[in-house]
C-alpha cells in the first residue's frame, strides 16, 4: 500500500521502531529556539552536565519579548530583559547560533527558517512554539513542542513520538478574487472545530492549495495547531523549489540535484488512504473574520454575529455565549458594522513580505480612519529590510499606520505592545483568545486584505468595500 | 521525576470547555527564567472573582481538576503544566486534552487523564453538590473514584509506565545512543545545517 507524505517523511526519520504502544524515536533535523520556552532547557542540561548534541542543526532567535520600538535601548521590562539575557548566556556557553536584536537575521522563528533556507522539504522540524505548523508548507513534518521535549532535543536531537493519523483537507477548485489563504484556513478551523485536527498530521492539497505562493501555504500550515492538528503539511514542488534556490543555507550544485531528486519523490502515493478526509469547495469560500474567542468560532465578512439560541450542543451554545459577552457583541449584528481600534499587521501567521506587500497595496494613497491605530509589524528583521528596500514602509507612515521593528508583538503581548482592557482589534495573527493581546482586549482574526481595509473604514471590511460608505 | 501510582484529594470542577494554555497561564507569567514558582498566574484572568471555582473556600488545597473537553488547547507552553502543578493539582480529568498538552503533562509527572463526558458530568454534580470532596485516582486500573462513583479513565500504556516508574525521557532515550550514532553516520550531508553561517 502506498504511503501518505507525512508517512515518508515520518519513516526516513525513525532513529529506533518502538515495540507495541511504544513511540518511535525520531531524529530532528532542525531545532529553532527562543527565549521563552528555553531557558529552563538549558538549565536541565547544566544541571545534569549534559552537552547540546547537534549545535549545527539548532539555531536561536530573539522574537516574543523583544520591543517593536527603540531596539537599540536596553529593553525596559527587566524580566523580558531577564529572559532575553539568558537566552544570549546560554547559547554563548553551549555554543548555538543566536541573532540577537538588531541583527539582520533576528525575527520569528518561523519567519527566519524558511527565509534562511533551513526549512526543507522532508525535514523534520521542531521548536518549543505550537506554530512550528508553518514549516509543514515545505513539505516538512514539523510541530510544536513543550519545554521538555526542547531539553530532550538538545541533549540526544530526537524525540519519541507516537505516530500519528492523517487527515487530507482537500480545497478543490480555484479560489474566488480576494479570497486568500487566511480565509481557507480560518473556513477550515470553523468546519472541522478547534479539536478537530486532534491527534492528526493534516495535509492541504487540490488545485486552490497548488495554485498558492510559499508565503500563502505558511499561512495555511501555521494555523494547522488552531484546529488541535499536531502539524499541517503541503506536498512540496516546483513552487518550493524556485523558493528555496539560491537561500543562504540551501544546497547547492551537485547537493541541490540530490536533494531536489528527494523532494520530488515527497507527495501521497495515488493509493495511500488517509485516516480521515475534509473536502472544501474553493468557490463556497469567501473573506472570514472571528467573532468569538478562539479561532473556531469565524463566519464569512458578510456574515452576522450568531445566535448562540440556535446552537444545538449544550458545550458550543455555552462557549458562544460566554465569547459573545466577553466580545461584547449582540447576536445578529452584522460582521461589517462592527468597529475596531486597533489593527494588527505581522505575525509568524501574516508577517512576512508578500503579507506586507499586499498590505500597502491596500493601503496607498488612502488614509487610515480617524481614532484607529495601526501597528505594521514585519516578521523578521530582513523583512523590514526588504519592506524598506521596496519603499512600502513609506506607505504605511503616509497613510498614517505605525512602522515597527520585527518580533512577535502584538500576536501576544509579551512586550508592550498589547491591547488596553476592552480594546477591539483586527488582527493578522493567529490566537482570539480572551486576553490574548492583553488583558481584557478583544480580538477578530482576519486575513492581511480585510485588516488593510478595515484600517481605512474602521469597521471591518474588505478592499472591495474601501468605496463604499462605512455602515452607520 | 516521582513515581505516580495512586493519589486522593479535594476534586475541582471546572465547568468550561476549550480551556486554552492562555487561560492557564496568560503569556505575562511566561517571562520567569525559573521552573517553579508559577501558581500565581494560574488562571490568572478568573481568580479574583469570587463565582470561580478556585475562589471559593469549598476547593482551597484542590488537587484534582475536572474540567470540560478540549482542555489545554493553543499555545505550547509547558509552563501551564508548571502552573497547574505549582498550585497543588496531580490530576486534569478531561473528556479531551489537545495533543501538546497531554505529552507535556505526562512529561511533568501531571496525570491527563481522559473521561467520558457523562462521567465528566456526574463528577461535575457530586463535586459541586459538596464543595471538598475528595477524588481517587489510580492509576494502576485506571479509575476515577468519588464515593460510590467509579469510571474508567484513559492515559496511554507507554504514559502510564513512565509516570508509575518515575522515568525520565532523556535517560531513556540516552540508552540508546548507539542507534543515535547509526543514525547520523548515514544521514546525508546535503541535509540542512545551521552552522558555518552561510550569508
Amino acid at each position: 500500500m502506498g504511503r501518505t507524505l507525512a508517512e515518508k517523511v515520518w519513516d526516513a526519520h525513525v532513529v529506533r521502531q518502538g515495540g507495541p504502544g511504544e513511540p518511535d524515536l525520531l531524529y530532528i533535523d532542525l531545532h529553532l529556539v527562543h527565549e521563552v520556552t528555553s531557558p529552563q532547557a538549558f538549565d536541565g542540561l547544566r544541571q545534569a552536565g549534559r552537552p547540546v548534541r547537534r549545535p549545527d542543526l539548532t539555531i536561536a532567535t530573539e522574537d516574543h519579548n523583544v520591543p517593536t520600538q527603540a531596539i537599540d535601548q536596553p529593553i525596559a521590562d527587566l524580566t523580558s530583559r531577564t529572559q532575553v539575557d539568558t537566552l544570549r548566556r546560554n547559547c554563548a556557553e553551549f555554543g548555538v547560533r543566536l541573532h540577537s536584536l538588531g541583527d539582520a537575521e533576528q525575527g520569528i522563528v518561523h519567519v527566519v527558517g524558511p527565509q534562511l533556507g533551513l526549512t526543507q522539504p522532508g525535514t523534520t522540524v521542531v521548536c518549543g512554539d505550537s506554530h512550528t505548523s508553518t514549516h509543514g508548507a515545505f513539505g516538512a513534518l514539523a510541530f510544536g513542542i513543550g519545554t521538555s521535549e526542547v531539553e530532550h532535543v538538545l541533549a540526544t536531537q530526537t524525540l519519541p513520538l507516537a505516530p500519528f493519523r492523517t487527515m487530507a483537507i482537500t480545497v478543490e477548485g480555484e479560489l474566488p478574487e480576494g479570497t486568500t489563504a487566511k480565509d481557507v484556513i480560518l473556513a477550515v478551523i470553523a468546519k472541522i472545530g478547534t479539536g478537530g485536527g486532534q491527534g492528526y498530521v493534516l495535509e492541504y492539497r487540490g488545485e486552490a492549495i497548488r495554485a498558492l505562493s510559499m508565503e500563502a501555504r505558511m499561512t495555511i500550515c501555521n494555523m494547522s495547531i488552531e484546529a488541535g492538528a499536531r502539524a499541517g503539511m503541503i506536498a512540496p514542488d516546483q513552487t518550493t523549489f524556485d523558493y528555496l534556490a539560491g537561500r543562504p543555507h540551501a544546497p547547492a550544485g551537485a547537493d541541490w540535484d540530490a536533494a531536489v531528486q528527494w523532494w520530488s519523490t515527497l507527495h501521497t502515493d495515488d493509493d495511500a488512504v488517509f485516516d480521515a478526509e475534509v473536502v472544501l469547495q474553493a468557490a463556497d469560500l469567501e473573506p472570514f473574520v472571528t467573532w468569538g474567542t478562539n479561532p473556531g468560532q469565524g463566519v464569512p465578512l458578510s456574515g452576522s454575529v450568531p445566535d448562540p439560541a440556535t446552537i444545538t450542543d449544550p458545550d458550543a451554545r455555552h462557549a458562544a455565549e460566554r465569547a459573545l459577552a466577553y466580545m461584547d457583541l449582540a447576536p445578529g449584528t452584522p460582521l461589517r458594522a462592527v468597529a475596531v481600534d486597533t489593527v494588527f499587521i505581522g505575525s509568524c501567521t501574516n508577517g512576512r513580505i508578500e503579507d506586507l506587500r499586499t498590505a500597502a497595496e491596500v493601503l496607498r494613497g488612502r488614509k487610515v480612519a480617524d481614532g484607529v491605530r495601526v501597528l505594521v509589524v514585519p516578521g523578521s528583521a530582513r523583512v523590514r529590510l526588504q519592506a524598506e528596500a521596496e519603499g512600502l514602509d513609506q506607505v504605511f507612515t503616509d497613510v498614517g499606520a505605525e512602522w515597527r521593528n520585527a518580533g512577535c508583538s502584538m500576536c501576544l503581548g509579551m512586550n508592550p505592545d498589547q491591547l488596553a482592557p476592552g480594546e477591539r482589534a483586527v488582527s493578522t495573527s493567529n490566537r482570539n483568545f480572551e486576553g490574548r493581546q492583553g488583558k481584557g482586549g478583544r480580538t477578530h482574526l482576519s486575513s492581511v486584505e480585510v485588516a488593510a481595509a478595515t484600517a481605512v473604514r474602521g469597521t471591518l471590511s474588505s478592499p472591495a468595500d474601501l468605496d463604499a460608505p462605512v455602515p452607520a | 521525576m516521582e513515581p505516580f501510582t495512586t493519589h486522593t484529594g479535594v476534586g475541582v470542577p471546572l465547568r468550561r470547555s476549550n480551556v486554552d494554555t492562555d487561560q492557564i497561564i496568560p503569556a505575562v507569567y511566561l517571562k520567569r527564567v525559573s521552573r517553579t514558582g508559577f501558581e500565581d498566574g494560574l488562571f490568572a484572568a478568573w481568580r479574583g472573582d469570587p463565582s470561580f471555582v478556585l475562589d471559593q473556600p469549598g476547593y482551597a488545597g484542590g488537587s484534582v481538576l475536572v474540567a470540560g473537553p478540549d482542555f489545554g488547547t493553543g499555545s505550547s507552553r509547558e509552563h501551564a503544566v508548571w502552573a497547574l502543578k505549582d498550585y497543588g493539582f496531580r490530576v486534569v480529568l478531561a473528556p479531551r486534552f489537545a495533543d501538546i498538552f497531554r505529552g507535556n503533562s505526562g512529561k511533568q509527572g501531571l496525570v491527563a487523564g481522559q473521561v467520558a463526558q457523562e462521567d465528566v458530568e456526574a463528577l461535575w454534580a457530586l463535586l459541586e453538590a459538596e464543595p471538598g470532596t475528595r477524588v481517587t485516582v489510580d492509576l494502576d486500573t485506571r479509575t476515577v473514584t468519588c464515593g460510590s462513583f467509579s469510571a474508567p479513565f484513559v492515559v496511554d500504556d507507554y504514559t502510564r509506565w513512565r509516570l508509575m516508574e518515575g522515568l525520565d525521557d532523556i535517560g531513556l532515550t540516552l540508552r540508546s545512543e548507539a542507534d543515535i550514532d547509526a543514525f547520523e553516520a548515514v544521514r546525508p550531508s546535503w541535509k540542512p545545517a545551521t552552522l558555518p553561517v552561510r550569508a
